[in-house]
């Protein structure tokens, strides 16, 4: 969880960077690929993903903070991404989200103390058919009430424990 | 092709909608059951459980078709594993199939209106299924193109009425065209999957049902302007479709489909997926060069269009999903035949994506000049809960709402333009008598502020001050003149912004203000909000003539203000009451105002 990049991963790159005209074009795959293994993007990963591709930090920076699903703070192990697009307000993912929030203690942004979820609020996902919907990880859920939304969050609490 | 037509064929949508609703249990039950039964021994033919993209009835996933080898196909609805094994003991193994359980007539209905075209691969064959793409006239419309000249090539997609799917409607032959006569040995090709308008959903279902239909629509758009690289811009949100084509894209490569010599037919194209990581204006197409590059997705003046200086400063021709999509239909069947449909402004189908307060809500592809009263009412079912029909947000956030009296309004770009609409990424977001227009456009303008880019100063500073008039309107707090201010800044806004984003953002409190200036002034003059929706605004009475006696209120009210006695209506005693909007929230009948 902690590695930045594998050595794999970090091979592959570096072969990529050499047969690119524009080697900045990878700029967010490599965010997106340290995000993924070490869940949100230090410091260090900035630094590393500079030095890869020969910027400075700080164009690194510019690029990670712009956005939304790059994530320059710890976040938990299960981000949790709400709708807050017009379908699923209209079909009661306001409620959704003040239940979750409530449920889990936290306010938008925060982390859970154990460490497993994080709030978010996200743009439309495209599960308008299926409002009102979250997507965790790769997992798209909806449409949900507040008693789905409890299940969801005690099956992956249980996941994180098994 | 002998043996798969004699297979008995489960067809289980696995999109994003499908498998939210747990599509992938329900094949794995088809699986064991088949197994568990020793199906295939009993009825003497292969069994497949197949994966097929979305089948548009959202609303009613799992959808599930079972197609037993000589007889018509039958949909079932609402499918969950618990289901599969009376499914396959009584239909599949037993007498035929359960009435009680299949897709109702509304699914008839549903389809009845529609004419599934780009669709017509989505839902019907394995989506990731190279050889079940070739069987269904696959890569025909490529090595049909490439019979003719690039120019030709470019001269039948004019021909077509094709025009661009994205929102602006813009002719795709004659974009093309731009860029095919802008000198340069290296070109770009781009396919805009940053869907970032809520409501719309049509080309995720593409990525996920049709994946080398997309790749197709491509090689012929970069055979006709003699680009070498495409690249598509998926965004962050779409991991399954981001899955979905990458795998296309590998398969294409490893039968030298793609690449150099692209299918042995003599020209060379690379593809690549290029991931968004969240930022809607990504979708306007110089700041997605820009996210592209490797930059801030922050969008730059035009002139120069793309088409002149794009990626990198090559000449680069940006289209979207749906538009590819129906390029290889046309290539499939001719211009003429495309032309044949629809109106005479627009030509072919549209795919519309719908929302919010309706029946059925899910993706519905309909002929231009079908009107938004047919595919509201007749494909979709009507409103929800069968309650009255306010308003339909066509368009996105760039877009505008269309009260009862103008819904008779035909699919068209020009029509819905002038009806104070746009076509835009085709979401329809239907509205009930519940909903607050005020309370509407001040949410649109919420999202569109937020996702403003900040660089120019009409979008970041203007709408953060649209916003807050809004704001104080919904609460109560409007002033003489609000709505006359929000419309000269709507139009100063429109006119001074750098990109379509903060062009278009202003739409939706135009259209309200256009169609529901009583509801502004209501709120404005009195006070009040007739819709009962701006929560500042709620009085918290019982309307008694609303209130079902239910005595749910009590229960969730935090502080004992609520009194209620079986079959009485319900008090809210407003010494005690705290206006935390618990009891509204809660009460189903919208009996507390």
């Amino acid at each position: 969880m902690m590695e930045l990049l594998t050595a794999e991963q970090l091979d592959k790159f570096t072969v990529q960077v050499a047969g690119l005209e524009h080697p900045r074009e990878l700029i967010i795959d490599l965010l997106r690929s340290v995000q993924d293994n070490h869940g949100w993007v230090p410091d260090e990963g900035v630094a590393l993903v500079a030095k890869i591709l020969g910027l400075t930090p700080l164009e690194v920076e510019e690029v990670a903070t712009f956005y939304d699903k790059i994530f320059r703070q710890p976040v938990g192990r299960y981000p949790i991404h709400i709708c807050d697009s017009i379908c699923c307000w209209s079909r009661g993912g306001d409620a959704l989200a003040t239940h979750l929030r409530e449920h889990l203690g936290i306010d938008f942004g925060e982390t859970t103390a154990d460490g497993l979820f994080t709030l978010l609020p996200s743009c439309c996902l495209g599960a308008c058919g299926r409002a009102p919907a979250i997507m965790v990880g790769q997992n798209t859920y909806g449409p949900l009430t507040t008693d789905d939304a409890d299940r969801i969050v005690d099956a992956l609490r249980q996941e994180a424990q098994g | 092709m002998a043996e798969s037509a004699e297979k008995l064929k489960i067809l289980i949508c696995q999109g994003t909608g499908g498998l939210a609703s747990g599509a992938a249990q329900v094949a794995e039950a088809f699986e064991t059951e088949f197994e568990k039964q020793g199906v295939e021994a009993s009825i003497g033919k292969r069994c497949a459980v197949i994966g097929t993209g979305c089948r548009g009835l959202c609303a009613n996933d799992v959808l599930v078709d079972v197609c037993i080898p000589g007889k018509e196909a039958v949909t079932y609805d609402f499918v969950t594993p618990e289901l599969v094994p009376q499914i396959v003991q009584d239909h599949i193994l037993g007498e035929g199939p359960i009435e009680k359980k299949k897709a109702g007539p509304y699914y008839e209905k549903f389809l009845e209106k529609q004419q599934r075209i780009i669709f017509s691969r989505c839902g019907t064959i394995d989506a990731e299924s190279l050889d079940e793409f070739l069987e269904h006239r696959g890569f025909e419309g490529i090595r049909k193109a490439v019979t003719m000249k690039p120019s030709e090539v470019i001269e039948e997609v004019k021909k077509s009425g094709l025009r661009g799917r994205g929102g602006g409607g813009f002719p795709t032959g004659m974009k093309w065209s731009f860029c095919a006569a802008t000198p340069g040995e290296s070109k770009y090709l781009i396919c805009n999957a940053d869907e970032g308008d809520p409501g719309a959903f049509m080309d995720r279902s593409i990525l996920e049902g049709d994946p080398y239909g997309l790749i197709e629509g491509l090689m012929i758009g970069a055979y006709a302007i003699g680009c070498k690289f495409a690249y598509v811009y998926v965004r962050a949100e779409y991991p399954l479709a981001i899955k979905r084509l990458q795998m296309a894209i590998d398969t294409c490569y490893e039968k030298g489909f793609l690449g150099k010599n692209c299918l042995g037919l003599g020209f060379d194209l690379d593809m690549r997926i290029k991931a968004g990581a969240g930022a809607f204006v990504c979708g306007e197409e110089t700041a997605l060069m820009a996210s592209i590059e490797g930059h801030r997705g922050m969008s730059r003046p035009r002139p120069p269009f793309p088409a002149v200086r794009g990626l990198w400063g090559k000449p680069t021709n940006i289209n979207n999903v749906e538009t590819f999509a129906n390029v290889s239909y046309i290539f499939y069947n001719g211009a003429d035949w495309f032309n044949a449909i629809g109106t005479e402004g627009t030509k072919g189908t549209k795919i519309f994506a719908l929302t919010g307060k309706v029946k059925h809500t899910g993706l519905v592809e309909v002929p231009a000049g079908t009107t938004i009263k047919e595919v509201i009412y007749d494909v979709c079912g009507g409103i929800e809960n069968n309650r009255k029909f306010k308003a339909v947000q066509a368009g996105g956030p760039s877009g505008g709402c269309l009260p009862s009296n103008a819904i008779e309004t035909e699919v068209d770009y020009d029509s819905l333009i002038k009806a104070g609409a746009m076509m835009g990424s085709g979401g329809l977001v239907v509205m009930d008598e519940t909903t607050c227009m005020v309370d509407i456009a001040r949410f649109f303008l919420q999202f569109t502020r937020v996702e403003s880019c900040g660089k120019c100063i009409p979008c970041r500073i203007g709408l953060k001050i649209m916003l807050e008039i809004l704001e104080r309107i919904t609460e109560g707090k409007g002033q003489e003149g609000d709505i006359e201010l929000l419309q000269d800044m709507a139009y100063d806004i429109k006119k001074s912004s750098l990109c379509g984003l903060g062009q278009t953002a202003p739409n939706p409190v135009l259209s309200t203000i256009r169609y529901f200036r009583d509801e502004y002034e209501t709120h404005i003059k009195e006070g009040e909000c007739p819709s009962h929706s701006c929560k500042p605004l709620l009085h918290f009475r019982v309307i008694e003539d609303k209130c079902k006696k239910c005595g749910l209120c009590p229960r969730v009210c935090p502080v004992d203000a609520i009194e209620w006695e079986k079959g009485k209506v319900a008090y809210i005693d407003l010494e005690k009451c705290t206006k935390c909007t618990s009891c509204y929230d809660a009460c189903r009948f919208m009996a507390i105002d």
